[in-house]
């Protein structure tokens, strides 16, 4: 029979608590192995030497003096990575990023590595390692990178999406629109149009551990990688593929991850680290510094947006328009076009036009972080809709409900959608005590609104049931933040039994069939999708074991609260078997008893949020406080309340961090100067105050238990909130993203010389 | 030979080790005495993942050189639980939901041990100024602040 993953209204026992979670103790205790905890052995350690220019071209790399000194086992350049990626420009890329094979295109680009027996005979071979550099011009600002006149990060590339088709090539990649009706005629019936041009800087994920691997290359072709990722059955075909192995002769584990956020969704040093390990014939543990994280890893793009929205006195929204601009490093991505297709989709609008362009500029790879793309254009849209509002001279708020999206609504990215959580979000936001607390001198509030899509994606799950009637759920996503805990939830409600009674572990790629990444905000919403059907194929096996037991038919056997039940008159005298009664005659009634899941989770709710922020700005050092900060966020279904709230929290303190302080500083030679927590700050525990949540509970009509996903929505609005806050105390419209100290003081200097 | 050779104390174990001169405690920790509760975030001072106890004073070990380590007194997570029995902040840590990654909450937990040691009754703003040298980037704090209060009160048998 089929696996319906439609809605089914039910009273949950299980899901909805808050249990402790099944690795709490290895976490609070140091047993917990991370990226970097674990050893081979006869293991190495490996180090990259990494280019310290923003964009040269390699003319000669000259390893002799490294390769000769003592201890050093085996030393690479990209030709020991050959090109076998056949046309797949995608791959390619990744390929190029991983180590640079004839130009360097950032500050921090892989040029060569080494393997030796520790770690300071691998750093004084990467000082004896003598490349030659022939350094190019190179741009590092959105802007400048799309003039004519900008340097040219390859002469290969000519804008897509735009007709008739470019002869010049430029650093634009691609060009794309969404929308519909027809916004010049929309912005005629206004009788308020605000038009603005915004700016965010470059971030960091941040994750607290950097990255790290453990690679090991027989010379039979089997290989065994230990590796802190987002998506380890990923790592492994993107790795198999770079290095021409076989897919299944790579096992690939996944470490508990310290963080990832998006950023451990892309391969960086893993195909270093087996490349090393095939050359030396041993294992190879590769760990980025710090430094390495920030100038080689991660960041989001750095953009520049202009938005123009129009509505008529009574606030009826009547057209907006966007176009954006985003980095994407040396390599094009979705990320202009993700912007595109979620700046307005909060909004029921008539008239909507969305134009994204992906720009090349000398930075690292732009890699996803938490609804990539998605913060930077709400902060511009909701500034927008914000100032609208008070020119209209209606409650920031009503704006907003008055021209939510809803059911049925075709949203500004194409789909139409089904039941969503906006407008009760903002609902909620209107009746929460925060609205109307009182407001002190210097100090403002401000609100803003956020959607992300969710993503579902291939999921595979074994569920075993144990001789001693325990389970285990085996699951291939791996777990960010709780998710073994909500997934245990899940196979206790559906199974009838209690959470204590079932163990959630992440299978490595050996032991499971491939799952997709922790992305998307999928874990939950897929892996417990997977787990449901697992579950009841599980009950599926087990009523016919008990029909055995009983020797009476299988439609006489239901399953309710965890038992087995003979049904109809006939079998009155029969009681009803438990878990541990079937698996203990299990050897007798047909062997092992498990039930499996594949499937691709289709129907993964669209999410959205509401945040309201209360800020003070000191006038005299521009230093600004957060005061008050509260999440209203859709769950679908919240199954473990304790981290869908961490979600939420975790989410606004980076979008805070995004907002007041962090960004990427480059210097006129285009090197990264802030590589390091002291200078790239992230909010520390006394930057924020407690982060009040409220989850609303709007069932996902396509999961059995209702769950959207819940981890990303949560860094849209921040960017906004926080900058209609500011503004409102300042009583500036604040447009570049972060408002550090120095960027509020220059705009309160420029508006007392305007007045 | 170029090793140093260290005598220490290790959660009340006497510990030598040989280390050489560029290595910090943190090294010697994870890599030569299997102490790998202590992470290593930034190796800079700025992260607070590395955190432990040195004769009562919490200090950063990335920061701290294997040799200084002669004749001192420390204590890293894995001596915080005593047999079966968590610390009272390792049983409200999991109770309160106050990690996600889990990859800072070693240091976290030394930090607020420290803080609760030379403070058992801080207020929420002496427990965020206390644990402002440690970095999460998964919980924005809330529950970890919670979590600390609630131990403190437990520590204190309120």
């Amino acid at each position: 029979m089929g696996f319906d993953p439609s809605y089914a209204a039910r009273t949950f026992t299980s899901v909805g608590t808050r249990p402790i979670r099944p690795d709490g103790v290895d976490k609070v205790t140091g047993r917990a192995r991370y990226g970097a905890d674990f050893n081979m052995p006869g293991q190495l350690v490996g180090r990259i030497l990494r280019s310290p220019h923003a964009h040269a071209r390699i003319s000669g790399i000259d390893a002799s003096k490294a390769k000769a000194l003592k201890g050093v086992k085996a030393v690479i350049t990209a030709a020991d990575l050959p090109d076998l990626t056949n046309g797949n420009s995608d791959l390619h890329d990744i390929l190029d990023n991983c180590m640079a094979r004839k130009r360097a295109l950032y500050d921090g680009h892989a040029v060569a590595a080494v393997a030796a027996i520790d770690a300071r005979t691998a750093r004084r071979a990467l000082d004896l390692i003598e490349v030659d550099y022939e350094v190019l011009a190179h741009v590092t600002d959105v802007d400048e990178a799309m003039k004519s006149s900008a340097p040219l990060l390859h002469d290969t590339v000519f804008t897509g999406g735009v007709e008739p088709k470019p002869t010049k090539a430029s650093n634009i990649t691609n060009r794309t629109q969404y929308g519909h009706g027809d916004v010049e005629v929309g912005f005629k019936e206004a009788d308020v149009v605000i038009e603005r041009s915004f700016k965010t800087e470059q971030t960091h994920q941040g994750y607290i551990e950097p990255h790290a691997c453990v690679a090991s290359v027989n010379p039979d072709g089997t290989c065994e990688m230990w590796v802190c990722t987002q998506g380890h059955f990923v790592y492994r075909q993107q790795c198999a593929e770079l290095l021409g192995l076989d897919v299944s002769k790579l096992r690939v584990t996944s470490s508990e991850i310290g963080g990832g956020f998006g950023g451990k969704t892309h391969i960086w040093a893993e195909p270093i680290a087996l490349a090393l390990s095939r050359r030396a014939g041993r294992p190879v543990k590769l760990v980025m510094s710090r430094e390495e994280v920030f100038r080689a890893s991660g960041p989001t793009s750095a953009t520049s947006i202009d938005v123009k929205i129009g509505a008529r006195s009574d606030g009826t929204i009547t057209a907006a328009s966007a176009t954006l601009r985003y980095s994407c490093g040396p390599y094009t991505g979705p990320w202009a076009m993700l912007g595109a297709m979620t700046s307005f989709a909060c909004y029921d609008l008539k008239n909507v036009k969305t134009v994204g362009y992906e720009v090349l500029v000398n930075r690292p790879k732009t890699a996803a972080y938490r609804a990539p793309s998605a913060p930077m254009a709400a902060f511009a849209v909701e500034s927008v809709i914000d100032e609208l509002a008070q020119k209209i001279g209606i409650n920031p708020v009503e704006f907003r409900i008055k021209n939510a999206a809803k059911e049925g609504t075709k949203s500004s990215y194409g789909p139409v959608f089904g039941p969503i959580g906006i407008g009760p979000t903002l609902e909620a936001a209107q009746r929460h005590p925060h609205m109307n607390a009182p407001l002190g001198k210097n100090q403002g509030r401000g609100m803003a609104c956020g959607f992300w899509f969710n993503f579902g994606g291939q999921t595979c799950t074994d569920l075993n049931i144990g001789a001693d009637g325990t389970v285990t759920l085996t699951v291939g996503t791996v777990d960010v933040g709780g998710s073994r805990a909500s997934l245990s939830l899940v196979a206790a409600e559906e199974l009838g039994i209690p959470y204590a009674q079932v163990q959630t572990v992440v299978a490595d790629t050996g032991t499971l069939g491939y799952n997709d990444m922790t992305d998307g905000s999928r874990g939950t919403f897929s892996s417990s999708m997977a787990t449901i059907s697992a579950a009841r194929n599980a009950i599926g096996v087990m009523r016919d074991r008990a029909a055995r037991m009983w020797d009476i038919h299988v439609d006489d056997v239901a399953w309710e609260d965890g038992h087995a039940k003979a049904v109809g008159g006939k079998h009155d005298n029969l009681s009803p078997l438990s878990v541990k009664d079937i698996a203990a005659a299990a050897a007798k009634t047909g062997g092992p008893i498990a039930g499996h899941s594949e499937l691709v989770a289709d129907g993964a709710g669209v999410s959205f949020a509401t945040h309201i922020c209360d800020v003070e700005v000191d006038p005299d050092t521009g230093a600004t406080k957060i005061l008050r900060y509260t999440v209203v966020q859709d769950a679908g279904k919240a199954v473990h309340p304790a981290y869908v709230e961490g979600q939420y929290q975790g989410g606004a303190a980076q979008g805070i961090g995004w907002a007041l302080n962090e960004e990427y500083v480059y210097g006129e030679d285009g090197c990264l100067q802030n590589p390091g927590f002291l200078d790239y700050r992230v909010p520390v525990c006394s930057d924020l105050p407690m982060i009040d949540t409220q989850i609303l509970e709007i069932p996902n009509p396509n999961h059995p238990y209702g769950v959207r996903g819940v981890g990303e929505t949560s860094i849209v609005p921040p960017l906004a909130a926080v900058a209609n806050a500011v503004s409102n105390a300042v009583g500036i419209r604040m447009t570049h993203i972060p408002m550090s100290p120095p960027r509020i003081l220059a705009a309160l200097e420029a508006d007392r010389r305007a007045h | 030979m170029s090793g140093i050779a260290v005598s220490t104390t290790i959660n009340g174990d006497d510990v030598e080790f040989l280390c050489h001169f560029e290595e910090t405690l943190l090294d010697v920790l994870r890599d030569h005495l299997g102490l790998m509760g202590a992470k290593e975030g930034c190796s800079t001072g700025d992260c607070g993942a590395c955190s432990v106890i040195l004769d009562g004073r919490l200090v950063c070990s990335c920061l701290v050189l294997g040799a200084e380590a002669e004749g001192h007194h420390i204590e890293t997570i894995e001596g915080m639980a005593t047999g079966e029995t968590l610390h009272p902040l390792q049983a409200k840590f999991l109770e309160h939901a106050a990690l996600q990654c889990g990859f800072c909450t070693p240091g976290f937990l030394m930090a607020a041990k420290y803080l609760l040691a030379s403070n058992p009754d801080p207020t929420e703003e002496q427990i965020r100024f206390g644990l402002a040298g440690n970095l999460c980037r998964c919980t924005g704090y809330d529950k970890i602040v919670r979590a600390v209060q609630d131990a403190a009160r437990v520590m204190r048998g309120d």
